[in-house]
């Protein structure tokens, strides 16, 4: 199991409003829960990528946002789960970049071992489920993206506009800094 | 080597690690696709990777159906009394209607030649056959109709090959390079226990570890062995023995003992070896994401295309997806690479 994250991680420079700071963890997690359980239905596949790995937990570290995700891949129950930084609990593997560059990275569009070699994506603890975890979610045909936007039902024309604005924001299919 | 002979239109011969992967690489221009089952008995067993058999033939249906060829790397050496689960192998690539099989074993060679005659064998680049004398005897021995050769040989001397035997050439034009004889290398093996070249994989991912320090140095581990200390914001590579940086007492300071993490580019070189009588050319990395397959695939597709047809290669600029942010040509375009 991992070691908490490095202090300078804990505390990005971002002007969020504290009180929204505190409570954004528990305010996004029925959209995790969503996307978890729309994920798990429409891509079963993911689980028989992961294999054994389907049973560790990673966290999922954007480093320019307030919070950290936990994912459990389980097939029974998959859950995403947000944290503050620095209140995650440990895990097997921690995966950690800026949040455009992990969003592309989950979705297919940028390649994981590039971003590695350029030093903006790092990964510490379980090296061989991280390994999984990636070539898992990189089979999902259209990306990780559009199966989440599905899940939002009548919402997903608003999420998919979302995931649109974000992206031309970062400039899509970049390596982000 | 004839510099104005006609460049020959080669196949431009593409990686999966993936379902997803292979369709990818279809969809950017491949004319075949290789790819590997989910076990050992290909080079690139990595957690989470390859196909099983019923994805192999979704597959190979989606291919064809693209006029693309899927070819199976079974491409490991057999371990003594396991033999069974290569066979196997051989066995799904018939079924599945696989276009050829990969294979580096003369074991393994001599069974599908034996029970599958119908089945196109290649040579993997494992066997590391680098002389006529040596493609001649799997081409007499088991038909062999192409070798993918070692990356150790110079365009001329490819050429001189071309000339000396009768099967295709496959030659390697980007990605991963190491600097040890293909299908002999043992580092993995010394320092882990797992064989690259009976278990399918170069440094196992299980036995790969990254610290990062507070100050941003990664230093990278693979078993006990400490493979590289990068500085914040240096670029990094694959956590491979032979791409290490170490110390020792006769040099002042950690330095690579075999090679810098750098990937092969041979973008420069297609039209010579074109000439030289490259019938297919191969880009590695079936470990690689869907984006890197889409965006090289792509660009040798329309860097092949503009030669074909007279234009001057519009070379993609590629660096960003290479190892370490460098690129070289290996030994292709000379001998005094290290």
């Amino acid at each position: 199991m991992l070691a908490s994250p490095r202090a300078s991680e804990r505390s990005p420079d971002l002007p969020w409003p504290l009180p929204l700071l505190r409570f954004l963890p528990l305010l996004l997690q029925p959209i995790l829960t969503l996307i978890g359980t729309q994920v798990a239905k429409a891509q079963p596949d993911v689980f028989a990528r992961l294999g054994p790995h389907a049973q560790k937990s990673f966290v999922i570290d954007p480093t320019d946002l307030p919070f950290v995700l936990v994912l459990k891949p389980r097939p029974e129950a998959p859950a995403l789960s947000a944290w503050r930084r620095g209140n995650a609990p440990h895990s097997h593997a921690r995966i950690a970049g800026s949040f455009l560059n992990l969003f592309d990275l989950i979705d297919g569009a940028l390649d994981g071992d590039a971003l590695f070699f350029s030093r903006k994506l790092r990964v510490t603890g379980d090296t061989e489920a991280v390994v999984a975890l990636r070539n898992a979610l990189d089979d999902v045909d259209g990306g990780v993206v559009e199966s989440i936007t599905r899940a939002f039902g009548p919402l997903s024309g608003v999420a998919s506009a979302t995931v649109s604005h974000l992206r031309t924001l970062g400039g899509r299919g970049k390596n982000h800094e | 080597m004839n510099d104005h002979a006609a460049p020959r239109r080669p196949e431009l011969v593409c990686p999966a690690g993936t379902p997803a992967s292979l369709r990818t690489a279809v969809d950017a221009g491949a004319d075949a696709v290789y790819c590997g089952l989910q076990n050992a008995t290909n080079a690139r067993n990595f957690p989470g990777l390859n196909f099983t058999p019923d994805e192999l033939r979704r597959s190979v249906d989606y291919a064809h159906t693209r006029r693309a060829k899927v070819l199976l790397a079974v491409n490991t050496f057999p371990p003594a009394g396991q033999f069974q689960l290569w066979k196997d192998a051989i066995g799904i690539a018939a079924s599945v209607g696989a276009d050829a099989i990969i294979v580096a074993d003369i074991g393994v060679a001599c069974y599908a030649a034996r029970e599958y005659p119908q089945l196109r064998l290649h040579l993997s680049v494992q066997a590391g056959a680098s002389s006529p004398e040596a493609i001649r005897f799997y081409c007499e021995e088991f038909d062999v109709r192409r070798v993918v050769l070692p990356r150790i040989l110079t365009v001329a001397e490819i050429a001189d090959i071309h000339r000396q035997i009768p099967c295709e050439i496959e030659a390697f034009v980007f990605g991963n390079i190491g600097m040890m004889a293909e299908g002999r290398c043992s580092l993995t093996n010394y320092v882990t226990g797992v064989s690259t070249n009976m278990d399918g994989v170069c440094s196992p991912a299980a036995a790969v570890r990254y610290d990062e320090e507070a100050d941003g140095t990664l230093t990278t581990r693979l078993g006990s062995f400490v493979i590289d200390r990068y500085g914040c914001g240096e670029n990094g590579g694959y956590p491979t023995i032979c791409k290490g940086r170490y110390s020792c007492a006769a040099q002042p300071e950690p330095y690579y003992a075999f090679e810098e993490p750098r990937s092969l580019n041979l973008s420069a070189l297609l039209p010579d070896l074109m000439r030289a009588g490259v019938t297919a050319l191969k880009i590695e990395g079936r470990q690689r994401s869907r984006a890197y397959v889409k965006s090289v695939v792509a660009a040798f597709r329309r860097a092949v295309d503009d030669i074909m047809a007279g234009r001057q290669a519009a070379l993609t600029d590629l660096i960003a997806l290479t190892e370490g942010h460098k690129e070289t040509q290996g030994a292709f375009q000379s001998k005094s690479w290290r």
